[in-house]
């Protein structure tokens, strides 16, 4: 019990916001980058390399005063299927929500395919999902497929 | 965005492929008409393809239509630095259907967003090429009177032949029994066999070419196999001829087989198979300009009941 209360002491506490956590190590700065939080101006807790009984080390950030869309959010699935996401009000967890993989992707990943036109013009890119599962989504201009382990964010 | 433009067939259904092969029969009737006088076609050719670009400006003339656009992209604006979107706005300015060529992969469509006026797609890089797939299914139609259960058999460069992949997807509404013959760098790429697959279209695959294995052939499609396919050379020299039809193959086949071939054929059919009753290439080409009159009366909007009725055939 002590145990646990010391390891959520790690970062400070959030009186109003958002609570984004288990995220991989390896994924923090897709999710700084996918949130747009370098464009933030409020408060912003980043917790890096934290010890983490089911995934050994993760990532956490906590961003006061800002309570984010569904869309803003779910951009997320794309790297971090799997993160938590904590909405705080007065320093307790009102709300709890999981990133859900848009049918949709507009403006998030670039096409790998240098023949795309959306490489070539200055335009949003567009994905569809083609297989959740295998993490496999689909340009919507060439065709052209991209798995999510190598994607490119714009 | 314009609900009339075409960029690719993939989606269409049955019954719309069905209305097209319809209306392209009404244009092989009589192609020469005044349907589309007072209108003005624009062909944007922002890569060469002469075939292609006749193909759709005779379509319009025949139907009195005018034709403004360029052939060569180092005479527009694209080479100082112009976007298409600015290029496909000005157009649209002037004209009432834009059929447009382009190097890039899925500039049609995207142009189909940004335009006020139907875009027709006439080849987007390696991705489609819907009025070829139009006319490769109104030829095979009139070749055999049916497009239901057919064995149909490619042959060439399966790999980047942009025509036998869009012919899968359009096919694959009327039972064909495909076969896939090719050298193993050019073979059927794994998308396109699991797409079969997953729609249920069945499929078999040969090395060989000879009298025998294409014996039960309805249609016969030959593609070029190009040089600058392979990565290897030597194996570009070993099956060059292998992947040639020669007339002498011809002994076993079926009297209602048809050769066909996206044109320009290099090394792909002996010239003596031209005087026999299954070369049926240069009636595919033809049958190019009744599929582009069909492409562009629908894309404007004109049904098939309109040409039926239409009262402006030239005799």
């Amino acid at each position: 019990m002590k145990r646990q209360k010391l390891q959520e002491l790690q970062v400070a506490a959030l009186e109003n916001g958002t609570v984004i956590d288990h995220i991989p190590s390896s994924k923090l700065f897709h999710v700084v980058h996918l949130l747009r939080l370098e464009e933030m101006t409020s408060a912003i807790t980043i917790g890096y390399n934290l010890k983490s009984a089911k995934m050994g080390t993760k990532a956490i950030i906590k961003v006061s005063d800002k309570f984010f869309t569904d869309e803003e959010l779910n951009r997320l699935a794309l790297v971090t299927p799997n993160v938590t996401l904590c909405i705080i009000r007065n320093y307790e967890v009102v709300e709890k929500k999981q990133v859900r993989l848009p049918q949709d992707i507009e403006n998030l990943v670039k096409c790998s395919n240098p023949k795309c036109i959306t490489n070539n013009e200055p335009m949003h890119t567009r994905f569809t999902v083609v297989d959740a599962e295998a993490g496999i989504i689909k340009c919507r201009y060439c065709n052209h497929e991209e798995e999510f382990d190598r994607i490119k964010l714009l | 965005m314009s609900t009339a433009s075409l960029i690719t067939l993939a989606g269409y259904s049955r019954e719309k492929l069905e209305y097209l092969i319809k209306m392209a029969a009404e244009f092989e009737k009589h192609p020469n008409r005044k349907i589309l006088e007072g209108k003005v076609a624009a062909t944007l050719f922002f890569e060469p393809s002469t075939r292609t670009r006749l193909s759709f400006e005779t379509a319009a003339n025949r139907l009195g239509a005018r034709v403004i656009g360029f052939a060569d992209p180092k005479i527009t604006s694209g080479t100082k630095g112009e976007i298409l979107k600015d290029t496909i706005m000005m157009v649209s300015n002037y004209a009432d259907v834009i059929i447009m060529r382009h190097f890039l992969e899925g500039a049609a469509l995207y142009a189909s967003e940004v335009s006020p006026v139907p875009i027709i797609n006439a080849g987007d890089g390696a991705n489609q090429h819907p009025s070829q797939t139009m006319l490769d299914l109104y030829t095979i139609y009139q070749s055999q009177g049916t497009l239901d259960n057919l064995n149909i058999y490619l042959v060439g460069d399966l790999k980047y032949g942009r025509t036998v992949h869009s012919l899968l997807a359009a096919m694959r509404h009327f039972n064909p029994y495909f076969h896939f013959i090719a050298p193993d760098e050019l073979a059927m790429p794994e998308p396109y066999r699991k797409y079969c697959d997953e729609n249920g279209i069945r499929y078999v695959e040969h090395k060989d070419f000879n009298a025998d294995t294409i014996a039960d052939a309805d249609i016969l499609y030959m593609t070029r196999v190009q040089k600058e396919r392979f990565s290897d050379l030597l194996e570009y020299e070993k099956v060059k001829d292998e992947y040639l039809l020669k007339k002498e193959m011809l002994t076993k086949v079926r009297s209602n087989m048809k050769i066909l071939h996206p044109l320009p054929r290099v090394n792909e059919i002996e010239y003596s198979i031209d005087d026999t009753s299954h070369a049926y290439y240069f009636q595919q080409a033809r049958n190019g300009l009744y599929a582009r009159q069909a492409l562009i009366c629908d894309a404007l909007g004109i049904t098939l009941e309109d040409i039926r009725n239409d009262k402006t055939i030239i005799l």
